[in-house]
């Protein structure tokens, strides 16, 4: 097991190294290159070569980047052009509250996924399963962003019931005055899980049901609750990966979810960042949401491989 | 003696097939959510693409006193905008953009995705490995992450939206079509092929990708559903069109501010991308199905 784990933490090393690399490439990608939030548009050629020697933007890219990628793993992503604050405490900062939707919209989206998913796949063919059929399929297909504003029209514009937009004042405390803002970001959130657990959550259970080993239990004489047991636990290294890619897409990709409610999170000061053009800020975002993504795939696999012994020879 | 001629003639007729792609179409329009799913789909792509002849109002004629009105007024059927822009002509024209931006990249991925992977997949190796490994590279990153980081830095605009969108969607089309070429790789009739002497291009194109094809076509047309959503997204970021040309996700961006006075035509534009991506989701089902039974 151990060793598993060691193989597959070495396998994580080149593929963030690539990730990294593929951070700092973009924005030595951007048009105007890395300076052109910094500089003004009508700069002398003269003030451009010295800020260009002051960044080390004049030596060749390997060196570039090896100093980047230093000082990035001494925790110094460079400085917001926009306010001048350390990159690392303005992700620090935002991560937070993206991590609590998110793990908000993964408890909603999974146990109801995982719930609808199993139901459908027992029953299969019936109106259960119909019904939770549509449901998944109607889950993958909304555009997130605009089932939140749907939601908004609802219950903040027409009913009242819920603030729109925003985030309470002050510290954060788990009382309704806080949490009555995170009910409806939480809730657009978790349909985009919901309906891809749900959907292979059933065809999982569908699956295993048709089995032998299944016919063999319950020829035994186990009890329904016991096969039941045995399915489940069958389930569950694919329930994990897909629940554990999702909740990374979560984290990942809340840019839109954070926009549409104003959720100061790590998506709202991407887009903010990419409005102001604010290039250290979007590439130390999504170097830390990408490695955090990264690093989740490998917990994801060595969890798997710990429920289902098979998965460390295949 | 013409008569039984006659008959073999027939017979030989009948029992030309029309082939696997045939078999495939032929299933597909027997099943009734197939069908009305592409019934919509070509309606709203045909009314877009012949907008200006359908005697629609001007989409990017706006008005300063006929702003916001509700869906149902006399001449606007569907409302107008915050501009006075007439909804109804704004979201069939929407219709040109959005659906270009919906299907383009996954098009485009699909050929670079399926000549990587049968690549990487025939080849092996070391090739195998240079491939795929940058791809897990691209895969590590979750796709909407992606699509924002590279259409962010490149800067708004459509061609960008679609560079970034075809990114996002190359490394899973490459990893279906790796795994699916391994495993035909070393059946026996490619074997064969190799023993009478055909050289790898030959192989690859006559006798892989005709094999290849269709599981990598499947995975791909449910890439369309992700791609629609993820297209209008990074519209209504600001990240795809530059108005006043009308795109749904822009349209829902702008009008996002509406929702306090009309919040029913602020939220059309979503309804159009619903539609679309949930018709490409049943659609990809139907052919799904169509195809799994072979023979």
């Amino acid at each position: 097991m151990l060793r598993y784990a060691f193989v597959r933490l070495l396998y994580v090393v080149p593929v963030a190294l690539g990730v990294s690399l593929v951070c700092f490439a973009l924005v030595h990608l951007s048009p105007g290159g890395p300076l052109s939030a910094v500089l003004p548009p009508d700069a002398s050629a003269e003030l451009q070569a010295q800020l260009t020697k002051l960044y080390g933007f004049d030596r060749p890219y390997p060196v570039q980047f090896g100093l980047w990628l230093l000082r990035a793993l001494h925790g110094d992503l460079g400085t917001s052009t926009g306010n001048g604050r350390a990159v690392v405490e303005e992700v620090f900062r935002a991560v937070g509250n993206t991590v609590m939707l998110a793990l908000l919209a993964a408890a909603i989206g999974f146990v109801i996924g995982l719930l609808c998913g199993f139901l459908a796949g027992y029953f299969r063919d019936s109106w259960v399963d119909r019904a939770v059929t549509t449901f998944a399929i109607a889950g993958v297909s909304v555009p997130h962003y605009w089932l939140g504003m749907v939601l908004m029209i609802v219950f903040s514009v027409q009913l009242n019931w819920l603030p729109a937009v925003g985030i309470w004042a002050g510290a954060w405390a788990w009382d309704w005055e806080h949490i009555r803002y995170l009910i409806l970001p939480a809730v657009t959130m978790s349909v985009i899980p919901m309906g891809i657990v749900t959907r292979t959550v059933r065809a999982l259970v569908g699956d295993l049901l048709s089995q032998e080993f299944v016919m063999a239990l319950r020829a035994k004489g186990l009890s329904k609750a016991r096969v039941f047991l045995h399915v489940a636990k069958n389930a569950a290294p694919t329930a994990i990966a897909v629940v554990g890619l999702q909740f990374g897409y979560l984290l990942g990709g809340s840019i839109l979810i954070e926009t549409v409610f104003g959720w100061p999170g790590t998506g709202l000061m991407l887009n903010d960042a990419i409005s102001r053009r604010d290039l250290p800020v979007l590439q130390g975002t999504i170097l830390v949401l990408a490695m955090f993504f990264v690093f989740l795939n490998l917990v994801v696999d060595v969890l798997q491989a710990a429920i289902d012994p098979r998965i460390k020879r295949g | 003696m013409s008569a039984i001629a006659e008959d073999i003639v027939r017979i030989a007729t009948v029992e030309k097939t029309r082939g696997y792609w045939g078999t495939v179409l032929r299933r597909l329009t027997r099943d009734p959510v197939s069908v009305v799913c592409a019934a919509i789909l070509l309606a709203i792509a045909l009314a877009a693409i012949f907008a200006p002849w359908l005697g629609l109002a001007d989409p990017l004629q706006g008005s300063g006193i006929r702003r916001l009105r509700w869906i149902g007024t006399p001449g606007y059927p569907l409302g107008t905008d915050d501009l006075g822009r007439d909804m109804l002509a704004r979201l069939v024209y929407g219709g040109r953009l959005s659906l270009v931006l919906g299907l383009l990249p996954v098009a485009l991925a699909f050929a670079i995705g399926t000549t990587l992977g049968v690549i990487a997949g025939y080849v092996g190796g070391m090739v195998n490995q240079a491939i795929m490994r940058v791809m897990d590279v691209f895969y590590a990153f979750p796709s909407v992450l992606l699509a924002v980081a590279i259409s962010g830095t490149l800067g708004a605009g459509i061609v960008n939206s679609l560079v970034s969108l075809t990114v996002v969607f190359v490394p899973p089309i490459t990893r279906v079509a790796e795994s699916v070429t391994t495993g035909v790789r070393n059946l026996d009739f490619v074997d064969a092929a190799r023993a009478s002497g055909a050289g790898p291009m030959t192989i690859m194109r006559v006798h892989v990708l005709g094999n290849v094809l269709g599981p990598i076509f499947v995975y791909a047309t449910g890439l369309i559903s992700v791609c629609m959503i993820l297209a209008a997204g990074l519209s209504f970021l600001g990240l795809g069109t530059k108005p006043p040309s009308p795109e749904w996700g822009f349209m829902l961006n702008q009008l996002r501010t509406a929702i306090y006075v009309n919040p029913w035509v602020a939220a059309l534009p979503g309804v159009m991308i619903f539609i679309v991506s949930i018709c490409f989701n049943l659609l990809s089902d139907g052919v799904r199905s169509a195809m799994d039974v072979r023979g």
